[in-house]
């Protein structure tokens, strides 16, 4: 790998590992989400000092260069992150739902004690 | 205490014009059932329409679509302690004079969900397009189940509390709740049976299958059965 090659790769990966922490430390990444950024940045890293060992990844995922295999391996780290993303936003869609239906229901009760102590009529069949 | 332990859930979504003859219809059919219209943020005076007919009004802070508003309805009746609840379309194409004929059988204890079938009694004609639909996931849920099945689209359809408190958990499907819903059922063991209903064309033509959803229809479905099949049965 030609050294200003690795010197950018090297810069880009302290870049990326250092921003990462420096967004958990300020509280605006959570932890759990800075897993996937740190470990990629990490690798990365180990990869451009240790050559060898990307070039014997390249021979072994049968890539013609070693920076086909880091752009692979970008490629693969983007896919993680989008799914880690999809499957937050589906549990976060079903929070929202159930907190929206609670609110729904309550809303309602809060009618009908209301209603009852004006001696309203709520329209509800429930007393006791 | 609840009065009566029958609840009609009517989830509503800009169905002010219609929501006034459907309720009535139900108080006819079923006069001692609460009636429950859930509204979904609907943009025009739906909530007001069917509280001044009568109706009990829980309306979503924003809309959710046809499937999370009828989960309210469950929650809403595990929550008051209905026993029996049976839902129909706030667009007056289910018919509520059979509202009886629906509920007999799960009152009875024959069945924890009664299906109301569009085909059996043959009063319905959907679209070509849709009645292919229909009897390709037709075929699928009765080969899962082992038992025919002649309508898995229909929402119109009554329930025993065991079944109001399986549908109020994360297991239902907001997204289209149908044929996957049934074959969870069939899974959870509880009995499922059809009854004739009739249900009547929708007069204005709006569908909630419209444009490119039924193509995501299609795709959602059988994704959904393929990974309920997956799942362990009793545990969906």
């Amino acid at each position: 790998m030609p050294i200003k090659q690795k010197i950018f790769a090297l810069l880009i990966c302290c870049f990326v590992f250092i921003f990462t922490i420096n967004l958990v430390r300020k509280r605006k990444l959570r932890e759990e989400y800075s897993v996937l950024w740190l470990a990629t940045s990490l690798l990365m890293f180990v990869l451009v000092i240790r050559y060898d060992w990307l070039v014997s990844l390249t021979t072994l995922i049968g890539a013609g260069l070693p920076t086909t295999t880091l752009f692979i391996c970008s490629i693969i780290f983007l896919m993680l992150i989008a799914v880690q993303f999809s499957i937050k936003i589906s549990s976060l869609t079903d929070q929202v739902k159930n907190l929206a239906q609670e609110n729904a229901l309550l809303k309602e009760q809060c009618g009908r004690l209301a209603a009852d102590k004006n001696e309203g009529c709520s329209g509800v069949k429930s007393d006791d | 205490m609840v009065l009566s332990n029958n609840m009609v859930l009517i989830p509503a979504y800009n169905e002010e014009h219609r929501i006034v003859s459907v309720v009535a219809g139900v108080k006819v059919a079923a006069p001692d059932a609460a009636i429950v219209v859930i509204n979904d943020c609907s943009r025009d005076d739906t909530a007001a329409v069917a509280c001044q007919a009568g109706a009990i009004v829980v309306s979503h802070p924003f809309n959710m679509g046809y499937g999370a508003a009828i989960q309210t309805g469950y929650k809403y009746a595990l929550a008051n302690n209905y026993d029996f609840l049976v839902q129909l379309d706030a667009d007056g194409q289910h018919d509520p004079s059979c509202i009886p004929d629906l509920l007999a059988p799960v009152i009875q204890g024959k069945a924890d969900i009664a299906i109301g079938s569009r085909f059996m009694g043959n009063s319905y004609k959907p679209p070509l397009a849709r009645r292919l639909g229909m009897a390709l996931f037709r075929k699928i849920v009765s080969m899962v189940t082992g038992r025919a099945c002649t309508d898995t689209t229909s929402g119109f359809q009554a329930f025993n509390r065991k079944v109001i408190a399986f549908f109020s958990t994360d297991v239902f499907p907001v997204d289209y709740p149908d044929a996957d819903m049934l074959i969870t059922l069939h899974h959870a063991g509880f009995c499922v049976v059809e009854v004739p209903v009739r249900m009547f064309e929708n007069s204005e033509g709006k569908s909630m299958h419209s444009g490119l959803k039924p193509l995501y229809y299609m795709f959602k479905m059988i994704l959904s059965i393929c990974v309920t099949l997956l799942r362990k049965k009793g545990k969906n």
